[in-house]
This record gives structure tokens, sequence and C-alpha cells, in this order.
């Protein structure tokens, strides 16, 4: 096989056993990036000298035992929203297009302390809002099953780079959805984790109380170990939770048996694709066959839950977003008269037009008159989509059913209808609400052959309950490889 | 019931976000913003007086540390991005004595 081909985990191993060394398969990552990037744009910035540098040092401890993780040496590419000391770090923005942090990340630090070779930013919707990859200021990136659809969003890049091959498995963040729906439109595996797990220390903050960082892999055992290695308690982030039962890869079980799934009948209604349903329902199936007990339940709210994230992610942008003054560092507007002048100039010249939308709806939700109606209502809303679920955790141990009511779109069909496009989050926000942990797996495609995912979701702290029954499904045979990672469409090499 | 964003509130929310809109970006922003609301206040359906609001999932205390420093001096690193800077400080427009510049709801802001 390929060493591009190779999980994360396959060429952890063989760098450990001296088979391929840390800049042969740093080499190869590159060189697979040069060759499909014209096709896919998943990345914003290449950092081949500091790879390659990186490749050396990491070589050398290695070779001295001090590294002897399951991730030494292995290549990874992180979401342009992670900061990374010394590399641009743009969030998909030109507010951001010459920021280069003086910090690194907690949890790309704890990539590093592992041996990891961190060599790009992936693309993503400008600071997270979006959910196809398109309102990145460094154009859409594009979906490796077919490049005239979307890979999704906010972490489109990071997924259709896994999906590409250009690399083994990436970081994402999850805000509304934004690991698992582009993972379900890009055919891997994400997980968005419990709440406090990894540390958000260095993500740029969209809805701080919403946000989390994950991984992207095209296998559910890659997960399982990137998210033991970056899950750490940070007391530079005041969200973050003490945990013991970090130890993810333990969950890797083939068998399902005795594990309780509900499956929301309210997550079946108009506007869900019928092959989705099938591929789910499938999912489902295969579920039972190893061991699983599936239930069909009626979870509440299940429509509110959209309405009450909008109000709280953008009201929470608007405060978080505050900080993109011109001031003190990111883009500066060239003309203007007074501070107010500058300010409004500088953030009018350097967001999009999704981002305006929502910094404005959010400083409208947060203003004097308007906050108990909407932003509090919204709060409460919370609260209730809360107990909803914990009344289905009482019964199930994890809760199945679709990531996304629909495949990857067409690029260009849904940027002109907000609504549509916020809709279409139905399944993936409420896990964000109350915190859960949700994972993303393939199975299934449409009739045009594109990538179905299923979401299972799971109680808070119960990642490895959702572990486990991913890796049972896995083991079935879901995995398929995107025609892109094979060349599929590609110049021939050297052409 | 539809939502109407009047000039006067798009131009206060203008002034809330600091964001400057031209002509067109002011209309389309009004009708985005009305077409929101009136989808989010279907939120008013439910009855939701038995719920405490709720901004975080788990408990947050208060996390104490002895008042010792740890970090060395980082003014560096700070100023490091700054578009413009003197003196060890970031350089920002002068804001005294400029009131014509001063959008009157936001009078002595401190910045």
């Amino acid at each position: 096989m390929s060493i591009t081909g190779m999980s994360a985990l396959e060429l952890g191993k063989k760098i450990r056993a001296r088979e391929i060394s840390v800049l042969e398969a740093t080499e190869a990552v590159l060189e697979s990036v040069r060759r499909k990037e014209p096709a896919v744009n998943a990345f914003i910035t290449v950092d081949e000298e500091g790879a390659r540098r990186r490749a050396g040092k990491v070589q050398k401890q290695i070779d001295e035992g001090a590294l002897t993780g399951p991730l030494a040496g292995v290549p990874v590419a992180v979401k342009d929203n992670l900061c990374t000391k010394g590399v641009l770090t743009t969030c998909g923005s030109k507010m951001l297009s010459n920021f280069v942090p003086r910090y690194t990340a907690a949890a790309v630090e704890n990539l590093n302390r592992a041996g990891a070779i961190v060599f790009g930013k992936t693309n993503m919707d400008e600071f997270a809002m979006g959910s196809t990859t398109e309102t990145s200021y460094f154009g859409p990136a594009k979906n490796p099953w077919n490049t005239k659809h979307v890979p999704g969003g906010s972490s489109g890049g990071s997924c259709a780079a896994v999906a590409a091959e250009e690399c083994p498995y990436a970081l994402g963040s999850d805000t509304g959805g934004s690991i698992r729906q582009p993972s379900s439109f890009c055919g891997v595996v994400g997980i968005k984790p419990t709440y406090g797990t990894v540390s958000r220390y260095g993500l740029v903050a969209y809805g701080s109380s919403l946000d989390q960082i994950g991984p992207v892999a095209r296998n559910v055992a890659d997960c399982a170990a990137v998210l033991e290695t970056i899950a750490s308690y940070d007391n530079k982030d005041a969200t973050s939770v003490k945990r013991q039962d970090l130890d993810f890869t333990s969950a890797l079980k083939e068998d399902a048996s005795g594990l309780k799934v509900g499956i929301p009948r309210g997550y079946f209604g108009t506007g869900l694709k019928p092959e989705v349903k099938e591929a789910v329902f499938s999912a489902a199936k295969k579920l039972e066959g190893c061991g699983a007990v599936v239930e069909e339940f009626d979870l509440g709210l299940v429509e509110y839950a959209v309405l009450a994230y909008y109000v709280i992610a953008c009201a929470q942008a608007s405060s978080n977003l505050a900080r993109f003054d011109g001031i003190k560092y990111g883009y500066r507007t060239g003309q203007y008269g007074g501070l107010h002048d500058l300010y409004k100039k500088t953030r009018s010249e350097g967001f999009g037009a999704e981002v305006k939308r929502r910094i404005m709806l959010g400083s409208f939700v947060l203003s004097s008159g308007y906050y108990d109606a909407y932003y509090l209502k919204a709060l409460r809303t919370k609260a209730l989509i809360k107990r909803e679920f914990d009344k289905a955790f009482a019964r199930f141990d994890i809760i199945l059913g679709p990531v996304a009511p629909f495949t990857a779109p067409r690029l260009g069909e849904q940027t002109g209808d907000p609504i549509k496009m916020y809709l279409g989050d139905i399944y993936t926000v409420s896990v964000n609400l109350a915190g859960l942990p949700g994972i993303s797996a393939p199975c299934g495609t449409d009739k045009a052959g594109l990538p179905v995912g299923v979401q299972l979701i799971g109680d808070c702290f119960a990642e490895k309950k959702i572990i486990r029954a991913a890796y049972a499904l896995e083991c079935t045979g879901t995995y398929r490889r995107s025609p892109l990672a094979a060349g599929d469409g590609l110049p021939e090499r050297g052409a | 019931m539809a939502n109407i964003i009047s000039d006067e509130t798009i131009e206060y929310v203008g002034i809330l976000a600091k964001l400057e809109l031209s002509g067109e970006e002011r209309e389309r922003a009004k009708k985005d913003m009305a077409e929101m609301l009136d989808y989010i206040d279907r939120l008013n359906e439910l009855d939701t007086s038995g719920a405490e609001p709720v901004s975080h999932v788990f408990e947050l205390h208060n996390v104490f540390r002895e008042d010792v420093v740890t970090n060395g001096d980082g003014s560096c690193d700070a100023l490091a991005n700054a578009p413009e800077q003197k003196k060890g400080g970031f350089l920002a427009p002068k804001t005294i004595l400029d009131r014509s510049a001063v959008p009157h709801p936001e009078e002595g802001e401190g910045v």
C-alpha cells in the first residue's frame, strides 16, 4: 500500500518499525498535496520547509527512544482556526489573512508533544460560519467524490484533505456540526467530543459555549487515537473538564452487543432525502446484526434546536468577533478618518457577507429590549433540549440518526438562501447545545455516488460507547475510498 | 407575524456591530434579518417559563490560583502582529477632541 493510503496508526507503526522514515512519510504527503490541491483546494497554507525540518527532529527523537507513541512521525493537517506559532492562521478570512500567531493552540501542542508533523492549515468557511466551505476568503474547497460538489463545512478542508488522501488525519472544529457534516459529505469519520474535553485555548472563538475541537480520519481507530492525544485538562480554558476516562482506544471492540440504540422518529420526517434515510437505516440494521438493540422513540423539540442554535451562536459570535478592530492584529483598512471610522471600515472590508450577517443578527438579539425575547429565550430552550436528551439517555446508550438531511450539494447551490443552509444543520446543532459527543461514520452512498454518514450521539462523557458502535459498524465494511484519493481524473504524475 | 426591519433599526445594529453597510448591503441585511427573525420567532410556540436559562451545560466554577507571576514579558509577542505600533504600544488614531467621528449613541465610550 502507498504511504498516503495508510491510516495514521498503520503509518505510525511502520515509522516505529523503521520501515518508513518520517521524512519519507512527510515527502509522500507533500507530493500528494501538490498533485491534488489544484482539484481540491483543501489547504490555505502548506508549510513544506517547516514540515521537513520537523521531520528530521522527530526522527531523531524516535531513534533516541524519546518518542514512542502511535502518532509519532505521522503528518497531520489542522484547520486554519487553530493557532500555529510562526505559521499563518487565517480562519478563512481576509481579516486574518496576514496573522501569524506567536503561540500554538493547546490541542496542536498536544499533537506536537506526541511527535506529529503538522504540515498544513486547512480551508474552512470564514470564521467557521458556513456549511459548505464556500464562505472562505481563499475560495471553496471541493468534494473529492465529485469536485463539482462542496465538501460541506465548516471543516470542509480538513475532511476533503483526509478523503483525498492528502493526509492520514486532520483536526477540525465543531460549533453546530462543522466536523460531522463535512465528514458525512466526504465519506470520512469525524468526532465532536463532549464539551470541555479538548482545550479551546488557541482556537479562534466562534460560539464559545458550543465550540469543540475534534479529529477527522479515514477510520474509527485513528479518530479514537487522535482524540486520546488531543484531549487534556487545561487551566487556560475556563470550560475545560477534568476527565479520567480518556483511554478512547480501549473502546475499539468489534461488538455492539447489549448497546441500546434509539432512533428518533422526528429525525426522519419531511426534508430528509430518501437515499439518506435508507443508508442510515441500513447502518441501524448492521448494528443490530452486531448485537445492538435498536428501537424507535420520540425525541422532543427537534425542530426548535436550529432556532435556539442560531440565536446563541450568532450572539456569541458578535461578542467574540468584536476583537477584530484593526488595532491589535489582522487586517487594517487603508483609508480612515477617526478611530470609529477605522473600526467600521476595517470590519466592513475585512469580513465577508455571511460573517456580517451573523454578527448583525447577534448584535440585534443581544441589544437592549430584545435580549430577553431572543437570547434568554434561546438559553431557556437550550435547557429544555438538554432535558429531552437526559430523558433519552435514561433509556438508550446511543441515539442514531442522519448527520444531514441531504448529501453534498453542488457548488453555489446553497449560497443564496441562508435559511435553507441553516436548516441543513437540523440534526447536528442540538448535540452542541447539549454539550454531547457525536460521531459521523460512513454508511453508504446516494444514487449519484456521494457519501452518506450516520450520526451516533452519546450522553456527556460517553464517547467510548459511540466509538465502540462506530467501530463495530465499520468492521462490517462500510468505508469506501474517494475517486480522487486514487488519483482518478488527475493529470498523470509529472504531466 | 412578519418582522419589518426599519432603516433606524439597521442603522442601530450597524453601530452596535461596528459595520458600515453600502446601500445594497443595507437592503439585503434588512431582508435577511427580517426573514431570520420570522423564523426564530417560532421559539415563541414553546413554553419556556419553567426553564432557567443555561449558558453552559456543565456548572462552571471560578478557577483560582495563587497571585504569582508565571509568564514573562509578553509585550513583544503582543505587538508582533500590530498594524502600527509606537514606543511599545499599539498605534491608533487620535481619540480625544475628535467628536465629529464618534457616532452619538456611544459618546464617551472608552477604548
